[in-house]
């Protein structure tokens, strides 16, 4: 994760409406947008910023195979090289027996496997501070944000004319380090 | 009636609220000093856990001789409660992770209490089968590891160990899709807070910011643990219900167990979501995100997987007796009319009559039938759960062995202790995170609030996408 301070302009929303609105208007400007923050998921905002499709799901199925091989083979290994044992008079490889414990795998795996590249994508952990721009974003309004720390005041002057013509209900710079 | 919009589209957030009334309100409770009749839940609650800390210990120092399981009896109030749960714990998970898949909105309101409720749940199940191991400081040789005994392998044949896999990992799997929901609501309760509780909630809300990216990955993992959840909660009932299916006993040795377990696991998990929730929404004041709609939607649930247990009930005594065997027919009849007679009753008069009631619609939105039948039906899940174990151990195949089991003061204690562990935690739970999903009732607002849909609707769809504002207008005629 890269650490170095960035100064943000960003604009509040009160709507999430509003928000796709100033989205649309940023992209017919060809503005490029650093962030959008919003208290939570808003529906039709990934297309219009562009968002691929999270690969996510893929990872999950991947892991969940491996899941199912690990607990499979390590069954199969157990019980017809390591110390076969006759259960009742069953072959040592019963595979219908091994069944419900390598579905619980590939659920175990999947579901731990996901959820842990979640969070490290994301760069979020316990005690990871957040970089948060503006406590309402969590409560009720909706971020559209700029990285200006290269840009001239020229820059800075259109984006802040791009908020009011935006209808944002709020427009402020802070500096995330 | 002069809704135009379908019906379906229930009306689940009244009260006229803005994103930043929910905030508020649900926020609210966990940052007040608590109330007087919390403390005194809490102060019952711990009595109980006190209670139950008391009897394993004299459990563990004396031996599970305390009990009053047998050698024909073996199985008891232990594996009783153990299953009874283990089924409560089922509705957390049917709730997040069924109801998203078919998109019930409805569902936004109660899941995180019942996901909550659901580890809570599994958490006071695991402790049975664990202490009625006897040395439980081995209980660890339940988990398959290469050790110096052998190494000796656990029996990957065994339903019992089937169990352990399946219950460790809903366990686990339920940790983590309710925590990850309740990660931007920790950020929520975070920017509200400082000095030292903004520091705990930082901590624990894990850098939330609430980027459009995270969001998206966020709703992708959800997506897909709701996928894998939903046939892990069948497989856990499953599971369970072999442990008695797969044996050779008569009463026990029957298909109809998996369907009939999940069907009972969900009906009680759900009426203890509704004696929780008709609770906690007067107490915190949830009355405009729990409506009368979310109990009403949960009652028909009862009602449904209520009929299935019946029909499975009455479908397990017609193929006992059809089967021409008489020991199954024997073992039938014998809970029926044999020793615990009154627990067969008990079991059909609380988990298929009773819930009938909630065909009327009047007693399906009234608050206080809800709730008693709610505490009926756990009752009788009590029940059922009793008569499938005792009362066919009790009749053995060796009749000089036939037995009688009365629970001893250390069962009955654990048993009440571990609802002491349930209501504690679960009180924990209420002071320290809000009990609704709070971006969740954000998402939906603005298709289920009543100043959008309903009778009452008046918003005019201002700034609103196309699609939606006529939606609108639909709503305010």
């Amino acid at each position: 994760m890269a650490t170095e301070s960035k100064k943000v302009l960003y604009g509040l929303y009160n709507d999430e409406e509003d928000l796709k609105g100033a989205v649309k208007t940023a992209n017919a400007a060809h503005l490029d947008i650093l962030d959008v923050y919003t208290p939570f998921p808003v529906h039709g905002l990934d297309p219009i910023l562009g968002l691929k499709e999270s690969r996510l799901h893929y990872l999950g199925f991947i892991y969940g195979a491996i899941g199912a091989s690990f607990g499979f083979l390590t069954m199969t290994w157990v019980f017809t090289r390591d110390w076969p044992i006759v259960f009742g008079g069953k072959p040592y490889w019963s595979v219908p027996a091994f069944i419900p414990i390598t579905f619980e795998m590939t659920v175990l795996f999947a579901a731990w496997g996901m959820t842990i590249t979640f969070y490290t994508i994301c760069g979020m952990w316990p005690g990871v501070k957040a970089k948060s721009l503006d406590n309402r974003i969590t409560d009720d309004k909706f971020c559209l944000a700029f990285d200006v720390t290269s840009a001239t005041d020229n820059d800075v002057d259109k984006l802040k004319g791009f908020f009011s013509q935006s209808h944002a209900a709020e427009v402020n710079v802070k500096t995330l380090d | 009636m002069s809704q135009a919009v379908a019906p379906v589209r229930h009306v689940l957030i009244t009260g006229n609220k803005s994103y930043h009334n929910i905030t508020e309100d649900l926020c609210v409770p966990t940052e007040k000093s608590p109330t007087r009749e919390w403390i005194i839940a809490f102060a019952l609650s711990a009595a109980f856990l006190g209670l139950y800390v008391f009897a394993i210990c004299w459990t563990v120092w004396k031996g599970i001789g305390e009990w009053g399981a047998n050698r024909t009896i073996n199985w008891a109030w232990d594996i009783t409660n153990f299953v009874w749960w283990i089924g409560i714990g089922h509705a957390g998970t049917l709730i997040s992770a069924i109801l998203l898949l078919f998109r019930q909105r409805w569902r936004t309101g109660v899941n995180r209490a019942a996901e909550a409720m659901t580890i809570f749940a599994v958490i006071c199940a695991g402790q049975f089968p664990i202490f009625h191991m006897g040395r439980v400081w081995l209980a660890f040789f339940i988990f398959p590891f290469p050790n110096t005994r052998g190494p000796l392998w656990t029996n990957f044949n065994s339903p019992l160990l089937w169990d352990v896999f399946a219950i460790s990992t809903y366990f686990s799997v339920s940790l983590l899709f309710w925590y990850t929901g309740l990660v931007p609501d920790l950020a929520t309760v975070r920017d509200r807070a400082s000095g030292f509780r903004r520091k705990m909630y930082e901590f624990f809300s894990f850098g939330w910011t609430g980027s459009a990216k995270h969001w998206q990955r966020w709703e992708a993992l959800s997506l897909v643990l709701a996928g894998i959840s939903t046939p892990l909660v069948l497989s856990v009932h499953t599971i369970v219900s072999f442990d008695f299916a797969t044996s050779v006993i008569p009463g026990w040795h029957t298909t109809i167990f998996p369907p009939y377990f999940v069907a009972g696991a969900v009906f009680s998990g759900f009426a203890m979501v509704q004696t929780l929730m008709v609770i906690t929404r007067k107490v915190l004041k949830l009355e405009d995100y729990i409506t009368i709609n979310h109990i009403e939607s949960m009652n028909k649930v009862i009602v449904l997987t209520g009929t299935i247990v019946g029909v499975a009930y009455l479908t397990e005594l017609f193929i006992a007796w059809y089967s021409g065997y008489i020991y199954e027919q024997f073992a039938f009849y014998n809970r029926v009319f044999g020793i615990y007679w009154w627990s067969y009753f008990g079991m059909m008069f609380c988990n298929v009559v009773s819930p009938q009631l909630f065909w009327s619609r009047n007693i399906r939105r009234s608050i206080w039938w809800t709730f008693f039948l709610s505490i009926v039906v756990n009752i009788g899940m009590w029940f059922e759960r009793f008569v499938i174990i005792a009362t066919t151990l009790a009749r053995d195949y060796l009749p000089s062995s036939w037995s009688y089991y009365r629970p001893t003061w250390v069962e009955i204690s654990i048993f009440t202790g571990t609802l002491g562990l349930f209501f504690t935690l679960y009180l924990i739970f209420t002071r320290v995170a809000p009990v609704v999903a709070i971006a969740e009732v954000k998402s939906i607002l603005k298709v289920a609030g009543d100043q959008y849909i309903g009778p009452d609707a008046k918003h005019d769809g201002h700034g609103k996408s196309h699609g939606k504002s006529t939606e609108k207008k639909e709503a305010e005629h």
